[in-house]
């Protein structure tokens, strides 16, 4: 622990934020590509070459845009629900496993920290932003602001919920709540091979909830309810100008980063993939294709699907994702019982 | 500092650097852009129509419904937790115990869809 360390893990910090930061207008200048080639468009294509400084210039008009504060509005907690937004979001990458432990004595490599319960760490901070949404709403004290805040919430804690029980399958399989370690004990060891191809069945249909659950958790189509634009005019954020927004937007491209990343570290072998060296640059690389896969998945569904309507939503969640989560739960414990 | 709280110091300094960054953004905003209010302009948003009485209204029973069956679910799962990670240790009566504990879960689950707990018409 001497001051080398901490500067190294105060450039780790930086470099995990800045990627991030990063990403963030990539992801808008990608899905708005991926959108307009859906649709039969050109997309962006006046700022920069081929527009790829369209997010930067729409950046700086947020952060030159008047910071209004609605009359009624709750001045603190109109101010506080952007940062409540933002903060985990950011905050979840700090344990993402990007990589391998490289140093076994000072536990250091691929990632900012590593704690030993950091799936429990994400699904925490994942669960505040439900806070966010919930004061934005009610502190605008706008109806739409209002009805979009408390539908999402809804709408979140229950995802929230059936999320929670389909990660239990991969708990116990790999045994641990640490990533890097969930990482490791899901590859597949010598002299256990039929067992583990049996027990891909009910981790696919974890992952199969995990995405559903995913999509609605960070509110994008088709679940994007908060922002049914053609009933609640844009839901929470109604209110909310200039940076205030554009902090909400940054932790909703934030949070997608992160469902990404959990999903790659929990399903898809993280930084693993066949014949790829685990030294140097290679982690980091498996790694980022396989979250860029999983965003792209997202602007997909986005193209594709259109809005569920609101009941049948929370139905889908409470009487088919719940009770197949837990029939899954016990398919594994069974499958497991059955072939240790 | 105990030993099983290190890692956590980085997280915490992450917590610093990233609130500053979006405390410093606010800050910024709130200093670059105009300030031209009116009143028209800071009155709530209802489609260009006059705003009309205060939106803290009252909703739908329905979602304190859904909290508290959130509250209920979500605390089985979390008990579930601890017993997935230890459920290669625990073997044949752990599952023997998850489903006993499951059953019960079950019925007040069944007890809930027949009353229309999970019905929005």
């Amino acid at each position: 622990m001497d001051w080398t360390y901490w500067l190294f893990l105060l450039l780790k910090m930086v470099i995990v934020l800045g990627w991030a930061l990063l990403m963030v207008p990539l992801l808008i200048y990608m899905e708005r590509k991926v959108l307009a080639d859906f649709q039969a468009r050109i997309g962006p294509n006046r700022v920069g070459p081929v527009g790829i400084l369209q997010p930067i210039a729409d950046g700086i008009k947020l952060l030159l845009k008047e910071d209004l504060l609605p009359a009624k509005a709750d001045k603190y907690v109109h101010f506080l629900a952007p940062l409540v937004a933002v903060v985990p979001a950011f905050l979840a990458l700090s344990v993402v496993p990007f990589g391998p432990i490289t140093h076994k004595e000072t536990g250091t490599g691929y990632f900012v920290t590593h704690v030993n319960v950091g799936l429990l760490f994400i699904l925490g901070l994942g669960s505040l932003n439900v806070y966010a949404i919930t004061l934005a709403g009610w502190a605008s004290n706008n109806k739409y602001s209002l009805m979009g805040g408390i539908r999402s919430s809804a709408q979140m804690i229950s995802y929230e919920l059936s999320m929670g029980l389909a990660l239990i399958p991969v708990l116990m399989i790999a045994g641990s709540l640490d990533l890097v370690r969930i990482v490791e004990n899901l590859g597949v060891a010598k002299g256990e091979g039929l067992s583990r191809l049996l027990l891909t069945v009910p981790l696919t249909i974890s992952f199969v909830i995990y995405c559903i659950c995913g999509v609605a958790e960070t509110n994008r189509a088709p679940f994007d309810f908060p922002e049914a634009e053609s009933e609640l005019v844009a839901g929470f954020h109604t209110e909310y100008s200039s940076m205030r927004f554009a902090l909400f937007f940054l932790s909703e491209y934030v949070n997608m980063i992160t469902v990404c990343a959990l999903a790659t570290t929990l399903f898809l072998g993280g930084w693993k993939f066949p014949f790829v060296p685990e030294t140097g640059p290679f982690p980091l690389l498996v790694f980022l294709a396989k979250v860029m896969i999983g965003l792209y998945g997202y602007m997909w569904m986005r193209a594709t699907w259109p809005r569920l309507r609101y009941d049948r939503l929370m139905k889908l969640g409470w009487t088919r994702l719940l009770p197949i989560a837990l029939a899954n739960i016990i398919l594994t414990g069974i499958l497991m019982i059955a072939f240790q | 500092m105990p030993e099983y709280l290190r890692p956590y110091l980085p997280i915490f300094v992450f917590f610093l650097l990233v609130f500053g960054f979006g405390a410093v953004n606010l800050l910024l905003s709130w200093m670059l852009g105009p300030k031209k209010p009116n009143p028209k302009k800071l009155s709530p948003y209802e489609c260009g129509i006059t705003p009309i009485g205060d939106a803290r209204h009252r909703y739908p029973i329905r979602f304190y419904i859904i909290a508290m069956l959130f509250i209920l679910f979500d605390i089985e799962a979390i008990f579930l937790y601890p017993w997935a990670v230890y459920y290669k240790q625990l073997g044949l009566y752990g599952l023997v115990e998850m489903l006993i504990f499951l059953g019960i879960l079950l019925l007040g689950y069944v007890y809930l869809w027949k009353r229309g707990a999970f019905e929005w018409e």
